[in-house]
C-alpha cells in the first residue's frame, strides 16, 4: 500500500481501509446506468474525528473524497470521477438520542433508514420518520442530502425539511454545527430563527461537507394505516384530484402511478392515498372526507374508487415498498432507472404523456410514479424504465430516452432531483448567472482544493 | 350477432311489477313501475336506466323468466349510460382479458371451474373435493365475463363468453361445477338467454356441497352455531339454487339466522356500489347489513362469493362477527380445518 494508504490505516484501523481490485470494482459503480469510475481507496470511518483526519490528508494529498452511503441513489453520485478516497459511512450507523416529546431523533452520518425505522417501532411505537421507498439500507444522512421524499412528504414537504440540526466534517476538516445545535445542547431547529446555514450543505452531494451526526424530525404514529386508490383514464383531471385530496388535510402519503403492466393498471392513472387512524372511527372519518371530495369525479363518471383486492395490499401498505424493486426485474436481468424530476403537479398530464411516448420511441417498459410534495406545492414525477443488463442495446436506450426526459423537464419548468452530472451541468447552465456565483462562491470558500466529490456541482 | 330474447308482452300482462316494485334500491308503486319497464323495453328513456344500482335482484323478482335485468343492461349499453366511471370498466374489462396464462388440473368429463377467481385455488381443499380435484380450470379463458353486466357491457360478454364456451369445448368435459354464481348464471341463465350453446351440464357448486356432504353425512358433526348469509348480488342469476343455503346448513348444523336483510331481501356487500357512486350508498348498505347480522345474533357471517368475503369480512370481524366462506364452514362439519382462519 502507498503512503496515503499506510496514513489512512493508521487514523481508521487496518481492517478499515483497502485498495484491493476487488473492492475498487464495487465502489466504482451503482446500480444505475452511469459509467464506473475506480477510487484509489475506500475507507470506512468509525468517528467523526477519524473523518476529519481523513479530510485534512485529502487537503493536503489533494485528492478527492466522496462520501457515500448505500449507494442506492442510482444517479451515479457516489462513483469517484476522479479517483480518490471513497468513504463509506456504514460504520457510523448509532441512533444517539431520540427525544419522544420534542419528535426528534439524532442519528450518526451512515445510521440507515431500516434501522431508524426498526429502532423506533422497538422504543418508540408512537413515532416515525419519513421513509423513503428506498431499500431499508439506504442512509438517512444521505438522503436528506439528496432532499429525498418519503412516507410523510405530503404531509411534511422533503425529507431535508425535516432536518433540524446538523453536525458537518467541512471541506477544511474543522467540524461545524448547523442549527440549535450550535448553542445548545438540543437539536430543534436547523436554522430559525438563525441564519439557516443548512443548505450550504443540504443538496450538495457532499460537495460542501460531509454529515457525521444529524437530528431528523420524527412525526406521530397511529396504529392503523389503510390505502386507497381513485383511478382515472383522464390525465388531465390528475392535478384536480390531488387538489381536492391535499385539500382536506386527511391524507399521509399521496402516490400516483401509471404503467401498462399487469393488465390491470392498463389504460388507468391510479392516484393513492394514505390513511392513518388510532381508531377505525378516525380511519372512516378521513376516508369519507376524501371520498366526498372526490364525488364530483365519481358523477361525472371520470374517476372512482378501485376495490384494492387483499392480496394487493400488503403490498400497498408495506414500507418501504419493495414495488421499484420489482419492477427493475420486469425485462429479467435487474435494470432499473429513474428520472425523478421535481415539477408542477399541474404537470402530470404532459409528464405522463411524454413518458409513454418515450417509452415507444425507444421501445422500453416503463413506469411512471409520482409522489405529491407538500399540499401539491410540487411532485417528484419519476420516468421510469426498466431494462436488462445484459443488454446493451436496451441500456442505450434506456440512456437516450432518460436524456430526452431530461432535456424534457426543463424545457417544461422542473427540476431535476438527484441530478447526474450531466444534468448538474444543465441545471447550472441554465440558472439565473448570479444564483450560480452564489454557488461558485460558496463552493470556492469551502472547498478551495476542490477535493470534495469532485465532479457534483461543478460551478467552476 | 347474439340477441337478447325478452319477450314485451309478459311485461305487460305482468300482475305484480315486482321486478320494479321489489327494487330495494329505487322505491315505485306497481303502475309507475309497468311505466317504467314498458319504457325500457320498448327502448325509450327512463330514469331506472340511470338509478339502478346494479344489485341484479329484478333478475329473480321476475318469476316470469324475463330477464328484466339483461334488458336494463343491453338498454343502457345502446344509449351510451355508463353505470361506473370509464376508468372503472376499463380496469375490468382489461383484467379479464385472456393472456394465454390459465391453468388447469387434470381434466376429467366432470371439472370444477374456479372462474377468474384466485381464492378458489385456496378454498378447493380437503374430502369434499376429492372426487372432483384435481381436475379444474382456473383463468381469463375460462372466466364467464358475466360480472360485465355490473357495467352495462353486454357488447365485451357477447364477444368473449362464446371463446370462452369454445375453449370448455375443446376440454370435452360433460359437466362444469361452477364454484361461482356468476359462472353458474352465465352458463345456465345468460347464455341461454342469448341462444348461445352450452356443450356441458352446468352445477352449481351448492349443489355439489350438498350431494357430497350428504355422501360425507356419517361424519358431519354438527357446528351448533348460528350463522348468517351474505347474500352475493351474483346468486339472483340463480335463484332456484338459492335453497340449496339452507338446505346445507341443516346438514351441518349450523342456524341460520331469521334476520331482515336475508332471501330476497339481501343486500350487496356494497364492494360494488363504492366503485359505481361512492361513499353514501355503500356506506348505507353496509352499516344496515352488518347492523343486522349483529341485532339477529350471528356469530358467523359465510360468504358463497369471494368478492364479498374480501369487503365485508374486516367489517364483521370488527363487529365480533366470524367471516368464513361456505366452503370452509362446510369443511368445519366434517372436520376439517378451513383454509382461511376463522
Ligand atoms: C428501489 C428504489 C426506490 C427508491 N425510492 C426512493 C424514495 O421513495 N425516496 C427517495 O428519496 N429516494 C428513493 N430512492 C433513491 C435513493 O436510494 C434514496 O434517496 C437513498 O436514500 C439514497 O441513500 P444512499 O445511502 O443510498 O445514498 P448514496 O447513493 O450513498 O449517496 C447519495 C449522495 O449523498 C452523498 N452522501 C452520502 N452520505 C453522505 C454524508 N454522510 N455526508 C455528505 N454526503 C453524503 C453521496 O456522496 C451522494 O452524493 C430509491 C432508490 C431505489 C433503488
Amino acid at each position: 500500500m502507498s503512503d496515503i494508504g499506510h496514513t489512512l490505516a493508521t487514523i481508521v484501523g487496518e481492517n478499515y481501509v483497502s485498495d484491493k481490485k476487488e473492492e475498487a470494482y464495487f465502489y466504482a459503480r451503482d446500480p444505475g446506468l452511469m459509467p464506473d469510475h475506480k477510487p484509489d481507496y475506500v475507507v470506512l470511518p468509525k468517528t467523526a474525528g477519524e473523518i476529519q483526519k481523513i479530510v485534512k490528508l485529502a487537503n493536503k494529498e489533494k485528492i478527492a473524497i466522496v462520501p457515500m452511503g448505500a449507494g442506492l441513489g442510482l444517479t451515479g453520485l457516489v462513483i469517484p470521477l476522479k479517483g480518490g478516497i471513497v468513504i463509506d459511512m456504514k460504520r457510523m450507523n448509532k441512533i444517539i438520542e431520540v427525544n419522544e416529546t420534542a419528535r426528534y431523533a439524532i442519528v450518526e452520518g451512515g445510521a440507515s433508514q431500516g434501522f431508524l425505522k426498526a429502532y423506533l417501532e422497538k422504543n418508540y411505537p408512537r413515532l416515525r420518520h419519513s421513509l423513503p421507498d428506498a431499500p431499508p439500507a439506504a442512509t438517512i444522512a444521505a438522503n436528506v442530502m439528496i432532499h429525498g421524499q418519503g412516507r410523510l412528504a405530503q404531509q411534511y414537504g422533503f425529507n431535508s425539511d425535516m432536518v433540524s440540526g446538523l453536525e458537518v466534517v467541512l471541506p477544511s476538516g474543522e467540524i461545524g454545527h448547523i442549527g440549535s445545535s450550535s448553542m445548545s445542547s438540543d437539536w430543534f431547529s436547523k436554522g430559525a430563527p438563525l441564519p439557516d446555514l443548512s443548505g450550504l450543505f443540504l443538496g450538495w452531494f457532499g460537495a460542501t461537507g460531509i454529515i457525521t451526526k444529524l437530528a431528523l424530525r420524527l412525526y406521530p404514529k397511529k396504529k392503523m394505516r389503510d390505502v386507497d386508490i381513485f383511478i382515472t383514464d383522464n390525465e388531465n383531471l390528475v392535478p384536480d384530484m390531488v387538489f381536492e385530496i391535499t385539500h382536506t388535510e386527511m391524507a399521509e402519503d399521496v402516490l400516483i402511478f401509471t404503467q401498462p403492466l399487469p393488465m390491470m393498471f392498463k389504460d388507468n392513472h391510479h392516484v393513492s392515498y394514505y390513511i392513518t387512524g388510532d381508531t377505525d372511527e378516525e380511519i372512516e372519518f378521513k376516508r369519507k372526507m376524501i371520498w366526498k371530495a372526490l364525488e364530483r369525479f365519481i358523477k361525472s363518471k371520470d374517476g372512482g374508487f378501485m376495490s384494492v383486492p387483499p392480496l394487493m395490499k400488503p403490498t400497498l401498505l408495506e414500507m418501504p415498498q419493495r414495488s421499484a424493486a420489482r419492477l427493475a426485474d420486469v425485462k429479467k436481468g435487474g435494470g432499473f432507472e429513474y428520472s425523478g424530476p421535481i415539477i408542477m403537479v399541474e404537470k402530470y398530464p404532459e409528464c405522463s404523456r411524454k413518458l409513454v411516448e418515450l417509452s415507444d420511441k425507444y421501445d422500453l417498459a416503463y413506469s411512471g410514479m409520482v409522489r405529491i410534495i407538500g399540499r401539491g406545492h410540487s411532485m417528484m414525477f419519476g420516468f421510469a424504465f426498466t431494462f436488462n443488463r445484459a443488454d446493451p442495446d436496451m441500456m442505450e436506450r434506456t440512456r437516450k430516452a432518460l436524456k430526452e426526459v431530461s432535456d424534457y423537464v426543463l424545457e417544461i419548468g422542473g427540476v431535476f432531483w438527484k441530478p447526474t452530472v450531466n444534468e448538474q451541468r444543465m441545471a447550472l447552465e441554465r440558472m439565473d448567472p448570479n444564483t450560480r456565483n452564489l454557488m461558485k462562491m460558496i463552493k470556492n470558500n469551502l472547498d478551495p482544493n476542490g477535493i470534495m466529490n469532485p465532479g457534483n456541482w461543478e460551478v467552476n | 350477432m347474439y340477441e337478447l330474447k325478452f319477450n314485451n308482452n309478459l311485461c305487460k300482462t305482468c300482475p305484480t311489477v315486482d321486478c320494479l316494485v321489489k327494487c330495494q334500491y329505487i322505491d315505485l308503486d306497481k303502475d309507475r313501475a309497468k311505466e317504467e319497464i314498458l319504457k325500457i323495453s320498448e327502448g325509450k328513456d327512463s330514469f331506472v336506466l340511470h338509478d339502478c344500482v346494479t344489485c341484479y335482484g329484478c333478475e329473480e323478482y321476475c318469476k316470469r323468466g324475463n330477464h328484466p335485468f339483461y334488458l336494463i343492461t343491453e338498454m343502457r349499453q345502446k344509449k351510451g349510460i355508463l353505470t361506473a366511471p370509464r376508468a372503472i370498466t376499463k380496469q375490468w374489462i382489461n383484467i379479464g382479458e385472456p393472456q394465454g396464462k390459465f391453468k388447469t388440473g387434470d381434466i376429467k368429463k366432470k371439472v370444477l371451474s374456479f372462474g377468474f377467481m384466485p381464492e378458489f385455488l385456496q378454498l378447493v381443499q380437503g374430502r369434499l373435493f376429492d372426487d372432483v380435484m384435481p381436475s379444474y380450470i382456473y383463468g381469463q379463458e375460462f372466466f364467464c365475463n358475466v360480472v360485465y353486466i355490473h357495467f352495462a357491457n353486454t357488447a365485451i360478454i357477447k364477444e368473449r363468453l362464446p371463446v370462452v364456451l369454445d375453449n370448455f369445448r375443446k376440454l370435452d368435459v360433460e359437466e362444469v361445477v361452477c364454484m361461482h354464481d356468476e359462472c353458474y348464471g352465465a352458463f345456465a341463465s345468460l347464455a341461454p338467454a342469448y341462444g348461445m350453446e352450452v356443450p356441458f351440464r352446468p352445477i352449481h357448486y351448492f349443489e355439489y356441497l350438498y350431494n357430497r356432504l350428504k355422501e360425507l353425512s356419517n361424519e358431519i358433526r354438527p357446528l351448533n352455531i348460528k350463522v348468517a348469509y351474505q347474500r352475493p348480488c351474483s346468486s339472483r342469476l340463480s335463484s332456484d339454487k338459492h335453497h340449496f343455503v339452507a338446505d346445507i346448513m341443516q346438514l351441518i348444523g349450523a342456524e341460520l339466522v331469521d334476520r331482515k336483510y336475508q332471501n330476497e331481501n339481501a343486500l350487496c356487500c356494497g364492494d360494488m356500489f363504492g366503485m359505481l357512486s361512492g361513499y353514501d350508498l355503500r356506506h348505507d348498505v353496509q352499516t344496515r347489513n352488518i347492523d343486522d347480522m349483529v341485532d339477529s345474533d350471528a356469530e358467523y357471517c359465510f360468504f358463497n362469493c369471494p368478492a364479498c368475503q374480501n369487503t365485508l369480512s374486516e367489517k364483521v370481524a370488527k363487529k365480533g362477527i366470524k367471516p368464513v366462506h361456505i366452503i370452509d364452514l362446510c369443511r368445519m362439519a366434517i372436520g376439517e380445518k378451513p383454509e382461511v382462519e376463522v
